[in-house]
């Protein structure tokens, strides 16, 4: 614990640790000193001169070092000749702070009337205008009348694309320097930045395509004017017209506590609709940032006219539209008949209410309840995984954080984010790929491995280890560690936390499995499990993947058998057929499929009964993170008229077929989980939604000091405890992972990317320029050998089927490799032998 | 007491000759005042252009929620009005109105005025909200109706230079 100081500010005393800065000083006891450029996640600069104070220090004695005393034996107090910065000043002991003298007062005047001196007075069009910082501190601390010119402000561009999502407008930028710093400091990709100097200094992209980065949506949040802001919401309401609304994002297994910004809209009837997303604080989730598909693509889905609302049932051969009940009698009188031979099929973006009610009514009707994930290990996760108290953002120097197999960025921004930041702080990063990605720069240790040989690496390094807790098993003993594995090995093991993140890179089941147990054993050797900030972290491919794990839904490698001969297959929150065209083959096979959807996918196209559901902002729910935080969510926006929630059509399927199950609300579902579900138990919707105070304080009404991120008092969640913590039982399993040969030739390698085609991220105006069509990717030597060039069109042979797809070349990309992206059309699930052709027509 | 009452009808007989002050509305109509305040009219530019510029001011100011604005995007090709904003959508629910001239007030670009119109009735609730078209002023002689299509690069300010607010 540092020590801590005392002085005085504005005549309160204060007593903060040492180090800290003024300005959080007086934020602390409640003195607002007004900045622009500072900001509390960010490193201060003193650039805007806004948070000039006058601050009077203890006048030592030079001969004794002792402070003078005055005749009433207090300290005598020498005041500076300047005004000084508050941002960039850290406390002192008996140091007295004034920041409402006459002095300062008009310092902060001063420099209000020259940062107006070219500031355009456009507040009524602006998108800021109502949330800005520099509206309200000129309101507060301005002149009122300008000596400067009005004809001599400056003109320039005032619709100025840095990119497709963030548009700057050149003249009211004030150059803090907020959005720079923030792509250098803390996401660590400087892809804008300042250009020319003095009164022509101005920011500019130097990516191409213009701003590329997925944080950039944050910049316009920290933006104390509207030089930033974002596409969507270009003009779309003022911010005071707003309501706000708690939510969690349900794009990836971060779990991002964001908020939704909802408003009448004449064009949509009169009805509310969601006019702009933006973060709410959580200090141990996403700090104050999100990513650009939460931001851009989290709701448009929801307002997408493709949505279905009526029930649909096949009629000699055609979907024709049915009421509910005649459709829901039709689908409990086949499950019923099925007897045995249901197969639930449910995707991760499903709540835990609806899959705690899918698994009832599966079960209840002896069915099989199976989870879409390419990748497994959830069960490990729920033993071994990061123990209650975990903070990605309080690991630093002596902690290790292990990534393998993941493509962190794409696959989870913001937890790419915190672990890189992490690094910056100290903690030691082994990244474990066997590609270059964008988390390698920060990387203490970088280990390459060939695709497919993941698990092994692990192994090798579980053998690098000195200290052996357990007995290994021989076989173990031939997965020998070079010398990177070694080092990487014991600075994991000598790390005082542990976490390891594993991922989607190249990943089908039975591999994933193999390296989540792998990966665990290593865990258990290090002795990095059971308290916070250790354990085992899934980067799934959904919002509540691991939801589903802990409800009892799980993988499987037989999926085609299965639908095949199934006597009912129910179809929710996925699209199988969409995904892979022999699995719509299977599905024709079976005898009854349902679908339950938002859209008429590829697999509701050949469903006998097709369910229409709410969208996620349209109602109530809990998603579990990768982290094992239960968070909730809320409805924002009424849902069309017609359909209903998923965990009631599950509990009105069960009570047609006799089954008990409740379908009055979700919370009334939470309340039955929590009872049955022994990691969930004692969690309710109410202890979901306590808060404490959160530091650095933003969202009230000192929006210049944190941006315009919101403050969470809607429920920070509760994160579970792994069995590991609980009852602090380790069992280690081994298993030899299988030798699997493959052929020669192509190797097709299934990847992530953040900007995909699916259900939700389609729909997305902001993004559609962004989402791309199919490509593969290979190294320059292996487009050499195929005699071919970059942004060729070609045809990907899998599997006896071509796929037109365009070819990139990424030098990253090992030798003859094949990188196919994920929900971009090709149907790539595991590694898999492939063949590239010239297209005989270019790809539409 | 005879002098009283010849007083008095004095007075009587001196009205009858009197211009009578009742006037035969709806027929005859006798002008408003300088600052009286009717119904809204939104403004135009002598070239046509829109002034208003969606800002949605108004309906802050407005006391009774009775202003509800949406806005858009000009572009060079379909500009409506100078600047980049404007009001896509605009009703006054004149059922809410109560007419003390806030959103007159708040207008930076005096695009809003509260005109002479007073005959306000309306048979149901929902045509009791003018809409924009019903608002905007004609467009005068010599300009052009909005969507316009204009040169680049001519109108890229919102709020001209204003002049000293007048009655």
């Amino acid at each position: 614990m540092a020590q801590l100081i005392s002085l005085m500010i504005d005549d309160k005393p204060v007593k903060v640790p040492e180090g800290t800065l003024i300005v959080n000083a007086a934020k602390k006891v409640g003195i607002d000193i007004p900045v622009f450029c500072y900001h509390p996640k960010m490193e201060p600069v003193g650039m805007c001169r806004m948070c000039l104070v006058e601050i009077g220090r203890p006048q030592i004695d030079r001969e004794t070092r002792k402070p003078v005393l005055d005749e009433q034996g207090n300290p005598v107090i020498q005041f500076g000749p300047k005004l000084e910065t508050a941002c960039t000043t850290p406390v002192s002991e008996g140091m007295v702070v004034m920041g409402m003298s006459d002095k300062v007062k008009k310092g902060r005047q001063d420099i209000l009337e020259f940062l107006l001196t070219s500031h355009p007075l456009d507040c009524p069009i602006c998108d800021k205008g109502g949330e800005c910082p520099l509206q309200n501190l000129t309101m507060e601390h301005g002149p009122g009348v300008s000596r400067f010119l009005y004809d001599e402000k400056m003109h320039l561009a005032k619709h100025y694309p840095l990119g497709d999502l963030i548009l700057l407008d050149r003249e009211r930028c004030i150059q803090c320097g907020r959005c720079v710093r923030f792509q250098d400091e803390i996401v660590g990709e400087p892809v804008i930045g300042f250009e020319q100097r003095g009164r022509s200094l101005q920011i500019e992209t130097f990516s191409d395509p213009g701003f590329d980065s997925y944080y950039s949506g944050n910049t316009t949040d920290i933006c104390p004017v509207g030089a930033l802001t974002t596409t969507d919401f270009r003009f779309g309401a003022r911010p005071w017209e707003l309501k706000p609304v708690a939510s969690v994002c349900s794009q990836c297994p971060v779990g991002c506590n964001i908020t939704y910004n909802i408003r009448r809209e004449a064009r949509a009837g009169g009805r509310y609709v969601i006019k702009r997303v933006l973060p709410r604080q959580h200090e141990e989730v996403n700090e104050i940032w999100i990513c650009d598909k939460a931001r851009f693509a989290g709701y448009q889905y929801a307002e997408s006219p493709e949505r279905l609302t009526r029930p649909m049932l096949r009629r000699n051969g055609e979907l024709v539209e049915s009421s509910w009940d005649e459709a829901l009698q039709v689908v409990a009188e086949r499950f019923k008949a099925a007897t045995g031979g249901l197969v639930t099929y449910a995707g991760g973006r499903l709540s835990n209410e609806d899959l705690f009610n899918l698994k009832q009514l599966t079960e209840g009707l002896k069915g099989q309840a199976i989870l879409k994930s390419s990748i497994g290990g959830g069960v490990l996760v729920a033993q071994m995984g990061v123990a209650k108290g975990t903070d990605l953002g309080k690991l630093g120097a002596g902690d290790a954080i292990l990534v393998i197999a993941s493509d962190l960025q794409e696959e989870a921004p913001i937890w790419w984010l915190r672990v890189k930041q992490a690094a910056d702080r100290g903690a030691t990063l082994i990244v474990v790929n066997p590609r270059q990605t964008r988390l390698d720069r920060f990387a203490t240790h970088t280990l390459r491995y060939d695709y497919g040989s993941e698990t092994a690496t692990v192994l090798a390094m579980i053998n690098a280890l000195e200290s052996k807790k357990t007995r290994l098993p021989d076989w173990l003993a031939k997965y020998r560690p070079n010398r990177f594995q070694t080092a990487a090995a014991k600075a994991f093991a000598g790390a005082k936390n542990g976490i390891i993140l594993f991922g989607q890179e190249g990943m089908d089941l039975p591999r994933s499995q193999e390296l989540a147990l792998a990966c665990a054993n290593l865990l258990f050797l290090t002795d990095h499990l059971g308290s916070p900030n250790n354990g085992l972290i899934g980067v799934w491919e959904s919002a509540n993947t691991q939801g589903a794990w802990d409800m009892g839904f799980r993988p499987s490698t037989e999926l085609k058998e299965m639908f095949s001969s199934a006597r009912a297959v129910y179809v929710v929150a996925a699209d199988p057929a969409g995904d892979d065209p022999s699995l719509a083959d299977a599905l024709e096979q079976s005898e009854f499929v349902v679908v339950q959807e938002l859209f008429l996918t590829s697999t509701a196209r050949l469903a006998d009964v097709v369910l229409p559901v709410t969208a996620q902002p349209e109602r109530e729910g809990t998603y579990t993170t990768g982290e094992r935080r239960v968070q909730r969510f809320f409805p924002a926006i009424p849902a069309p008229g017609g359909v209903i929630p998923d965990y009631e059509i599950a509990a009105r399927i069960g009570e047609r077929s006799g089954l008990k199950m409740e379908n009055r609300a979700a919370s009334l579902v939470f309340a039955q989980l929590a009872a049955r579900v022994s990691d969930y138990e004692g969690l309710s919707y109410r202890s979901l939604a306590e808060t404490h105070e959160q530091w650095p304080i933003i969202g009230r009404d000192d929006l210049y000091y944190g941006g315009t991120a919101y403050e969470n008092t809607q429920g920070l969640g509760v994160q579970l405890m792994p069995s590991s913590q609980k009852r602090k039982i380790f069992q280690v399993n081994w298993q030899e992972p299988p030798v699997r040969v493959s052929g020669k030739g192509l190797l097709g390698v299934p990847i992530t990317r953040l900007y995909d085609r699916g259900a939700t991220v389609t729909p997305s105006r902001s993004l559609a320029s962004r989402v791309p069509g199919p490509f593969i990717l290979v190294n320059e030597t292996t487009a050499q050998k195929l005699d071919m060039h970059n942004d060729a069109p070609v045809q990907l042979m899998l599997a006896g089927s071509a796929y037109s797809a365009m070819l990139r070349v990424d030098t990253a990309v090992p030798e003859s490799v094949v990188l196919v992206p994920r929900s971009l059309g090709i149907p790539l699930s595991e590694l898999q032998p492939v063949d590239i052709r010239v297209a005989e027509t270019t790809p539409a | 007491m005879l002098k009283e009452i010849v007083r008095g009808l004095s007075t009587t007989f001196r009205q009858i000759f009197e211009k009578p002050v009742t006037i035969q509305y709806p027929e005859v109509k006798r002008p408003v005042r300088p600052r009286f305040k009717g119904r809204h009219i939104l403004k135009r530019y002598d070239n046509g252009l829109e002034k208003c510029i969606g800002c949605s001011l108004c309906a802050a100011a407005c006391p009774a929620d009775a202003i509800f604005v949406e806005a858009a995007e000009n572009t060079d090709e379909l500009r409506y009005s100078p600047g980049e904003r404007y009001a896509s959508t605009y009703e006054i629910n004149l059922l809410r109105c109560i007419f003390c001239g806030y959103c007159e007030d708040a207008c930076p670009t005096e695009a809003i005025i509260l005109g002479d119109n007073y005959e306000l009735s309306f048979t149901d609730r929902r045509s009791a909200i003018y809409t924009k078209e019903m608002l905007i002023e004609p467009v005068k002689p010599g300009g052009k109706p909005t969507p316009q299509k204009v040169e680049p690069g001519k109108f890229t300010r919102s709020i001209p230079d204003m002049q000293d607010p007048q009655d």
